[in-house]
């Protein structure tokens, strides 16, 4: 059996982005994900890598943007505040359909907020972000295991879609320890990218732009996207499911909270009230299938977060019958108890049938 | 009968939509045949900003991408540090450039990104219709600096070759115009000097090219070359603000 060892989960997440063949970093500093580019710095020049601390959360985009023009596997991480100075670049780089890595471990906001451990952008993670009709690929990981399991994985869908991926975690994912296998699996290859700019050696010169002026010419390329998103929608839904056919309240969380929710399941359990759990390991494609089917059979839902009911719309958007749907979120660094969340489960089941 | 001029290899015979008359047509051929002159039109990535410059791939036969507006030099870092050994440039106009890309060009020098960099400065947003731009002259009327620009209001222009010459990863910065023949095979030696030192690896070099905009100055194709030279000149002036000898201590290659 493969060795475990004690992990950070922002180097477990950086060490996942080495096994992938990712040797292209560029990123500024924001806590609470300093340890990455930390990490990485050192890590980088020893195995033939580039690691650059760009003037700016802008420049760091775009230099990711010219690396995944160039053929790279190539990644940044930020947080809130840098996240957002991204978006222009994701913006233009789901236009040209170039893949990479962006990590956003979490802080919370809106503004500058503080470093604590929230869920608050969910909306800007799974709507695209930036201006224009796109989405990410989104991951959630929700231990330091995934940390690098997942890191690994966006690689490998990036490159299969030739989309940006993200990873959305936050500062309890980041700085916490657990054991961890390194697993050495058969990472994905980067597949041939004919597309990518390499000079125009004994072939055509070939372009990347996002620019599209002739009538019509725009509104093919974003129906194209929305074939890609249909596909992965189709294809690429990661979740865990726990306990769905023996209960009578079910929770959707993801991340952290699935964590806590995990306890109040395990503890409400004693006092004979049987909770089931589904966590989304995607959030973007959004497990919607299997939450519908579970309101079929189970009248309660109920949503925890760290923010004030981001996914929660998702997991309203997927339930055609009528059945109860409660949230439960604390925003701003507020952590929810697995207490909270057992008082949620009892209010929900007392209330009156729909 | 000997050939004596041709369009560059590197130039895709087809029409532009530049103006009549604009000078960037100019530049395009400039840099297209530094281009073949060193014969690595399949070795070479073109970064274009956004502004006029933005169809760089229709007019250039060789691989290119279209940065966001001000970007092209990060976008171009990226590039260059996974393909060291290919010939990387960016083409921006100076609202790109010396306004909305100031952080980039700067850093991206800085760094001694071992790339080329050819800036149009023409005073003016040109694509979108003739605004102020951070190069604009004091008393220049634009649609967005209908009473002239005053210093008092929006600052003065920016000479960008000088600032940028005082960086330490800057091999060469230079300036020069388009406005007649003989200003023309000087600006021609500047952009072939400065991809010749790329090849050598001796780190960034910057050309700024002075360029008419007659259609958004509102003057005639002839009266813009002569205020590029009474005019821009005086306050542009030309020349070579620092040029690095053969140091290869930017050598990435």
């Amino acid at each position: 059996m493969a060795e475990k060892i004690l992990l950070k989960g922002n180097i477990a997440l950086a060490k996942g982005a080495i096994a992938a063949g990712c040797r292209y970093y560029f990123g500024y500093p924001i806590t609470p994900q300093n340890d990455i580019p930390e990490f990485l710095s050192g890590e980088l020049p020893k195995i033939g890598g580039t690691f650059i601390q760009a003037e700016s959360e802008i420049a760091s985009i775009n230099m990711v943007m010219g690396a995944s023009a160039a053929g790279a596997r190539v990644m940044t991480s930020s947080s809130g505040p840098g996240i957002s100075l991204m978006q222009e670049g994701m913006s233009y780089m789901a236009g040209s359909e170039l893949p990479c890595l962006v990590v956003n471990v979490m802080r919370v906001g809106p503004g500058l907020g503080g470093i604590a451990p929230t869920q608050g952008d969910y909306f800007q993670a799974t709507r695209g972000g930036g201006h224009g009709d796109y989405f990410n690929i989104v991951f959630a990981p929700a231990s330091v295991q995934e940390m690098f399991d997942l890191t690994v994985k966006a690689f490998e869908l990036a490159d299969k879609y030739r989309n940006p991926a993200m990873i959305l975690c936050d500062a309890i994912l980041g700085q916490m320890k657990e054991p961890v296998v390194l697993e050495e699996r058969e990472v994905s290859k980067p597949p041939a990218k004919p597309w990518s700019l390499t000079g125009a050696s004994g072939r055509n010169p070939q372009f990347l732009k996002t620019l599209y002026l002739s009538d019509g010419e725009q509104e093919a390329h974003n129906l194209e996207l929305k074939n890609k998103y249909d596909v992965l929608r189709k294809e690429e839904v990661l979740y865990e499911e726990k306990g769905l056919n023996d209960c009578e309240v079910v929770i959707v969380a993801f991340g952290t909270v699935s964590r806590i929710a995990k306890t109040a399941i395990q503890n409400i359990k004693k006092e004979g009230i049987r909770v089931g759990l589904i966590r989304p390991v995607t959030l973007f494609p959004f497990p919607t299938e299997i939450i519908r089917k579970t309101a079929r059979n189970i009248p309660r839902i109920l949503v925890v977060e760290m923010n004030t009911g981001q996914m929660f719309e998702d997991v309203k958007l997927s339930i055609e019958n009528k059945i109860k749907i409660r949230f439960y979120g604390r925003p701003g660094g507020g952590i929810p108890t697995p207490e909270d969340i057992m008082r949620e489960i009892k209010v929900l089941i007392n209330e009156k049938s729909v | 009968m000997k050939k004596v001029f041709e369009r560059p290899k590197s130039l895709v015979d087809r029409l532009t939509h530049f103006c009549p008359g604009c000078t960037h047509g100019t530049a395009h051929r400039l840099v297209a045949e530094a281009i073949d002159y060193f014969n690595v039109q399949e070795d070479t990535i073109g970064v274009s900003g956004v502004g006029c410059a933005v169809f760089m791939y229709d007019y250039f036969a060789i691989d290119a991408i279209e940065a966001p507006h001000g970007r092209a030099p990060a976008v171009a870092t990226g590039i260059k540090r996974v393909h060291p050994d290919k010939i990387v440039f960016t083409y921006q106009g100076d609202g790109d450039l010396a306004s909305i890309g100031t952080s980039e060009i700067i850093h991206t020098a800085n760094r001694g990104e071992n790339i080329t960099v050819i800036f149009i400065n023409n005073t003016v947003y040109g694509m979108t219709g003739g605004q102020m731009a951070p190069t604009t002259l004091l008393g220049q009327q634009t649609t967005t600096s209908p009473y002239g620009r005053d210093p008092r209001n929006d600052g003065f222009p920016i000479r960008m070759a000088e600032m940028l010459a005082t960086l330490e990863g800057v091999a060469y910065s230079t300036r020069a115009s388009m406005h007649n023949a003989k200003e023309v095979l000087k600006a021609k030696k500047a952009v072939k000097k400065a991809f010749e030192m790329q090849k050598e690896g001796l780190g960034f070099t910057f050309v700024e090219l002075l360029s008419a905009c007659h259609t958004n100055w509102r003057v005639k194709a002839k009266e813009g070359q002569k205020r590029v030279e009474q005019e821009l000149i005086p306050y542009f002036p030309l020349g070579v603000f620092r040029e690095k000898k053969n140091e290869h201590m930017m050598n990435r290659g």
